[in-house]
């Protein structure tokens, strides 16, 4: 396996190449662009398809054509640009189609600016779109976790026949980072008897998502439901980190839960019982990691790069057992592991034993 | 005896749901026959998007996809960049590719995408009752114009082969009618020379079709072909607008 | 033997084949099919001439013609 440094959004590149991704559609914008460019110059080379659309909206139509031949797919974009995409991402939802998106999450909301944020949470986690459906979202914080979960995004979208969301931010995107390039994970087997291809030999299909009678309509919604639960069921990912005797817990997931580390660590050497739990996924979100520590910790605090998003999942985690406060900065601003701490030991009276 | 006319192998068994008189059947019929013809039924996919359009899927007997409004072109481009070998049409109302797609219209063609694009242009928007099209004409009494179309504030009507036949990649632009039988075996012709241009592949091929909305124009199914006749014929350019020098070699 | 035959469960009582057929002999009838259309009926077969006319401007594919 080789160990190789990359740039954060060049990873997600490589990792869709070696998923047997076949197509790319997407729109240059910054701090995203580094995929598109990545894969122009690479997937090529593996028999695969890039294509710069017109705009935002083509591109991820462009998902849902590929999405329903059963070829693997994906598009890259960044917070304004996915926005663009929330119609399109409805309709894959709506028809069941797999695709993986990447959100390089950028400061918003309008233009915003090009850091580090977390604004789109509630966007990705609530379906985005109009409807009411899910994508599943994955949150990564590292580079090999770029790489990972970008092979975990495809097997997913395929399993469940569903729009997987890939969320990143600037500076994850933008950092390089040494990656072990594994080979690909055996590819679950998926059933391939929906897709649209030219009807030889067989029935025609269609797919589309309209249903004029209410009664149709409400049927598609429970069947819609019902995958939605079987994946809550299934799907929940975290990471504990010095979880086990915590008396205080933060939550946080990205590039801020890679810095709570730090901050855990510190707290542990001022003997300050503080562990972090971090989200891997935040669509199913993980509340099964709560069950143990809702009756057990004092406090809870969640760091974000927004106004406090995650928080209202949180609280509902611990159906609001535990006080549960929010560290943010916004606005491109990340924290330092030692300002998080400040506000755990202010927040909660915490007298630092050193030890 | 022999049975010279019926129902083509393109259809389904499903009748059109649109109202009396709409000629977009005549032109479903068009495609339906030529994609027989071909023998290309089973290689097919269409799209489409919202609109009267929209029930397209329920009567072409090849494999369909639903879009959204105004995507049925990026959506058949996502289809046709993954299996290159497969025909790709789309069938769009004229509310739907000159207003909210536009952009995937101009852009299909300037890359040269090798699908086949059918227009049905019938200056309104029939599925929600009438409202006023980019390709209104002036004067035009919608339920958006109520005291007919001022084109001082409102604009001009928009001949969307025209534009498309400017760009490289169109290697195939005809502007043709469903009026009268001769215009519909001339509209046959153009639509089987759009399929038989993607499956040479050689480019992006457009074919307009004026067609009537008897209901949201106000008048009986009959006067609405003589309407058309008198009052779009006229301002939309007619005929084969772009044959390149490989199509005509076809 | 039907020169013209009406697919009556398409028609739509459009007139459009009544208006276009040269020997006249296509008429709204008095049955209505399950959408509640009084479909066309051909009122002399011996006259058609299968131009086949009818067929080719009728928007719901609801003619057939033999020769």
């Amino acid at each position: 396996m080789e160990k190789v440094l990359m740039k954060g959004n060049e990873i997600i590149g490589e990792a869709a190449i070696r998923s047997g991704c076949k197509v790319f559609f997407g729109y240059p914008i910054t701090p995203s662009t580094e995929v598109v460019e990545y894969l122009s110059a690479h997937m090529p080379k593996h028999g695969g398809t890039v294509l710069q659309a017109e705009d935002e909206i083509g591109a991820i139509n462009m998902c849902y054509g590929a999405a329903c031949t059963g070829t693997r797919v994906m598009t890259a974009s960044s917070s304004p640009g996915v926005s663009l995409k929330q119609e399109g991402i409805s309709y894959s939802a709506a028809v069941g189609l797999p695709m993986v998106i990447v959100n390089v999450n950028r400061c918003g909301p309008g233009l915003g600016g090009l850091g580090p944020a977390q604004s789109d949470y509630f966007q990705s986690t609530r379906g985005g779109g109009h409807g009411d459906y899910r994508t599943i979202v994955l949150a990564p914080s590292k580079a090999q976790e770029l790489y990972d979960y970008t092979m975990m995004a495809f097997d997913l979208a395929d399993k469940y026949r569903n729009p997987v969301l890939l969320l990143t931010d600037g500076f994850l995107g933008q950092t390089m980072e040494p990656v072990v390039l594994k080979e690909r994970p055996e590819a679950p087997a998926v059933d391939r008897d929906w897709v649209v291809d030219g009807a030889r030999g067989r029935e025609k299909r269609v797919l589309a998502s309209y249903s004029l009678t209410n009664e149709i309509g409400e049927a598609n919604n429970l069947v819609w439901e019902a995958k939605y639960k079987d994946i809550q069921e299934k799907e929940q990912h975290w990471e504990e980190f010095y979880t086990e005797d915590a008396e205080y817990l933060l939550v946080s997931y990205g590039i801020t839960g890679r810095i709570c580390k730090s901050t855990v660590l510190n707290a542990r050497k001022k003997g300050i019982k503080l562990g972090l739990i971090r989200p891997i996924t935040l669509w199913p979100y993980p509340e099964k990691a709560f069950l143990p520590f809702k009756d057990k910790v004092k406090g809870i605090v969640t760091v974000e790069l927004n106004t406090g998003q995650m928080i209202e999942d949180v609280k509902l985690s611990v159906e609001c057992k535990v006080p549960v406060h929010l560290y943010r900065r916004q606005g491109g601003m990340l924290p330092t592991e030692h300002e998080i701490l400040d506000y755990v030991e202010n927040t909660f009276g915490i007298a630092a034993r050193e030890v | 005896m022999e049975k010279i006319f019926g129902r083509s192998k393109g259809l389904t068994d499903v009748p059109f749901s649109f109202c009396p008189g709409c000629t977009h059947g005549t032109i479903m019929r068009l495609i339906a026959e030529v994609m027989e013809e071909l023998d290309i039924i089973e290689d097919t996919i269409g799209i489409s998007p919202v609109g009267c359009a929209g029930f397209s899927q329920n009567f072409f007997s090849c494999d369909f996809i639903g879009a959204a409004h105004g995507r049925a072109q990026a959506v058949g481009i996502g289809v046709k960049r993954s299996l290159p070998d497969r025909i790709v049409f789309t069938y769009q109302g004229d509310g739907d590719i000159a207003a909210i797609g536009t952009q995937h219209a101009i852009h299909a063609a300037a890359r040269g995408e090798k699908i086949t694009s059918i227009m049905v242009n019938n200056a309104i928007f029939g599925m929600t009752g009438g409202q006023m099209a980019p390709t209104t004409l002036e004067g035009m009494k919608t339920t958006t114009s109520p005291y007919g179309k001022d084109v001082s504030t409102t604009g001009y009507p928009i001949d969307l082969p025209r534009l498309i036949a400017n760009l490289e990649g169109a290697v195939y632009v005809a502007a043709v009618s469903v009026d009268s039988p001769k215009n519909i075996n001339q509209a046959k012709k153009a639509i089987k020379k759009a399929f038989q241009v993607q499956m040479a592949g050689l480019g992006f091929a457009f074919v307009s079709v004026l067609s009537t909305c008897p209901t949201n124009w106000g008048i009986s199914p009959v006067d609405s072909l003589q309407w058309l006749r008198e009052n779009m014929m006229p301002v939309y350019q007619m005929g084969e607008l772009k044959v390149t020098e490989e199509v005509k070699s076809l | 033997m039907e020169k013209v035959k009406i697919l009556s469960q398409y028609c739509k009582s459009c007139n459009l084949c009544v208006d276009i057929c040269p020997k006249k002999i296509l008429a709204i009838g008095d049955k209505s099919n399950q959408k509640g259309y009084f479909t066309v009926v051909c009122t002399d077969q011996e006259k058609c001439i299968s131009c086949a006319l009818c067929a080719t401007v009728c928007p719901d594919v609801a003619i057939e013609v033999y020769k």
